[in-house]
């Protein structure tokens, strides 16, 4: 027998493609259902946050308020959409559609249908931001061409984001157990990672939590660089720990669907 | 064997297959020919469809050596795949699609031109009657239109190899008549046919060679005909259990077994045992039909309910 370690590189093919088409074709099929949400949850966030509690505080660090979280606006669009696909979405597709059996049954492996998923899961990601991206725009709260670096970035977060959600699918025991991680890491993520309010409001020690465990710290930061734009060094900081985080889940995420699915 | 025998599609050597400490598949052997339809019979949890899901390459063997067309599951899964039409025992169609889409989005797993891909789903349809189904979704199906369907995308690929893992498993009987048709006309082509069935009739009809399972072990092999004439006899004579007949029976030294309230006698001559039973036991009821499958199943795997 085999041994499968939590580490092992997965051999991926380019069959995991078809996956994502797959998806793709039922995303589309329904387009109203889809294109729907990010473009109301846009304009909610700037309605809401920006102009309602913008009215008061007019400006964060000689930046405009709505223009300071319009970023974060994208951000937590962009991990929201991965992680929720990634996991009821493809609990869905594991479980209650059996899904997966069917698609193993061809030559497509395990480890192309889940990387299949999470390539997906970016995907949505990169669609929901390239929907934000105009409202944004005509609200005039981001600056271009360098918030057209939003749509890579999508990508490369909404991997990260693919990647944590799958490893939370590849464990739990029920489709209810799956709002732990959606309560008690994606929502105060939304709050609590330099959002709505900067980092440094916090205490020094949550500051330091957050720069260390939260993604989306990192995600809506290098968003914030390239919206407003104000890139700095800083950037490099951010990419790398993304990059980093993001292989460690993605290849930890296959490998414990594997040891889940195939007994 | 010659060397200008019928090829193996499928040799298994000792096939193992452990859960933790339960073994599922103890140590069986087996071959399929090409051509073949080769059946695996026995009670639930007897083996028979992890052993399906060991030559679907979708679940690695514990121990023991296996080829499919040759190869090794573990090293060459996605070209074995490549070759293989699989009927799943849970039905697992893709909800999100019409029938045809499933079929459509199947044949891309395998890398089916899409001009070739729609034709074959046009006529697998057909071939399953759901044509005038194809542009419906999948929960507007019957039980007996959504198995069909999904022998219709085991067929996508032109499989070399089909696996069917209870086939018409909870259909009534007009839905399972046109599987076996089907099936049969498969057969006709030349298709090699593995199934898994715990209807006997059905292994009696399809298959020209089955194995009887029970506790992960093959416990016969042969095809349906000689292992009801080797384990059970030509005909069987069920009376209804009385003292007398029971007595009686023993006294002539005629073997026989008592199920609830029926005395089965087996024999290769009914009229014999008949007019004994009518001369010396005065029977109430009595009934001679002809020994079935079904009779060598129980016997082999006893009575007793197999949770």
């Amino acid at each position: 027998m085999i041994m499968y370690h939590f580490w092992s590189i997965p051999r991926i093919t380019r069959r995991a493609g078809k996956v994502w088409h797959r998806n793709l074709v039922v995303f589309f099929r329904t387009w109203k259902v889809n294109f729907f949400p990010p473009l109301i949850e846009a304009f909610l966030y700037l309605f809401a946050i920006g102009m309602g509690i913008g009215t008061y505080v007019k400006e964060i660090d000689g930046i405009p308020y709505v223009n300071f979280i319009a970023p974060a606006i994208l951000a937590i669009s962009v991990m929201n959409s991965a992680f929720f696909e990634c996991t009821y979405g493809s609990y869905v597709r594991m479980y209650y559609q059996k899904s997966f059996d069917a698609m193993i049954a061809t030559p497509l492996s395990i480890e192309d249908v889940i990387a299949g998923e999470i390539l997906w899961g970016a995907t949505r990601s990169v669609l929901y931001v390239i929907i934000m991206l105009p409202v944004l725009a005509a609200f005039g709260v981001i600056s271009f061409p360098t918030s057209l670096l939003a749509i890579p970035l999508a990508f490369l977060g909404g991997l990260m984001f693919a990647g944590i959600a799958m490893c939370f699918t590849a464990i739990t025991p029920s489709i209810d157990t799956l709002n732990y991680p959606s309560f008690l890491l994606i929502t105060p993520m939304a709050l609590f990672s330099g959002t709505f309010f900067p980092l440094t409001l916090l205490p020094i020690l949550f500051q330091y939590i957050a720069l260390a465990l939260l993604p989306l710290t990192h995600l809506v930061a290098m968003m914030r660089m390239l919206t407003l734009p104000a890139l700095t060094g800083m950037v490099m900081l951010h990419l790398a720990w993304i990059i980093l985080v993001t292989a460690i889940f993605c290849i930890v995420a296959i490998n414990l669907m594997r040891r889940r699915l195939i007994v | 064997m010659g060397g200008e025998s019928i090829p193996d599609i499928i040799e298994a050597q000792d096939l193992e297959k452990k859960f933790g400490d339960i073994i599922a598949v103890d140590t069986i052997s087996f071959t399929v020919k090409k051509g073949e339809a080769f059946g695996f019979l026995g009670p639930n949890g007897a083996g028979k469809t992890s052993t399906m899901k060991i030559i679907a390459c979708v679940s690695p063997r514990t121990s023991g050596t296996l080829r499919v067309f040759g190869m090794d599951p573990d090293t060459y899964p996605a070209e074995i795949k490549l070759r293989l039409g699989v009927v799943p025992q849970e039905t697992n169609l893709d909800p999100d699609f019409t029938c045809f889409d499933n079929l459509f989005t199947y044949s891309r797993y395998f890398d089916i031109p899409p001009d070739i891909a729609h034709r074959r789903a046009e006529e697998l349809l057909e071939f399953v009657q759901l044509q005038e189904k194809k542009d419906v979704t999948i929960e507007k199906l019957s039980g007996g239109m959504k198995r069909r369907l999904v022998l219709a995308r085991a067929l996508v690929n032109n499989p070399d190899l089909l696996i069917l893992d209870e086939p018409t498993i909870g259909l009534d009987p007009q839905a399972r008549h046109l599987i076996w048709e089907r099936l049969k006309m498969l057969q006709a082509q030349g298709n090699t046919i593995v199934l898994t069935t715990h209807y006997l009739e059905e292994a009696a009809r399809l298959c020209d060679r089955l194995v009887i399972m029970d506790n992960g072990k093959i416990l016969v092999e042969g095809s349906p005909a000689d292992l009801v004439k080797q384990y059970v006899g030509k005909e069987i004579v069920e009376v209804e259990k009385t003292e007398e007949v029971l007595l009686c029976l023993s006294e002539k030294n005629i073997p026989f077994e008592v199920i609830g309230d029926t005395v089965q006698i087996a024999t290769g001559s009914s009229r014999e045992v008949v007019r004994t039973l009518f001369d010396h036991c005065s029977p109430k009821k009595v009934l001679t039909r002809p020994a079935t499958l079904e009779d060598v199943f129980l016997k082999l795997t006893g009575r007793k309910l197999k949770e």
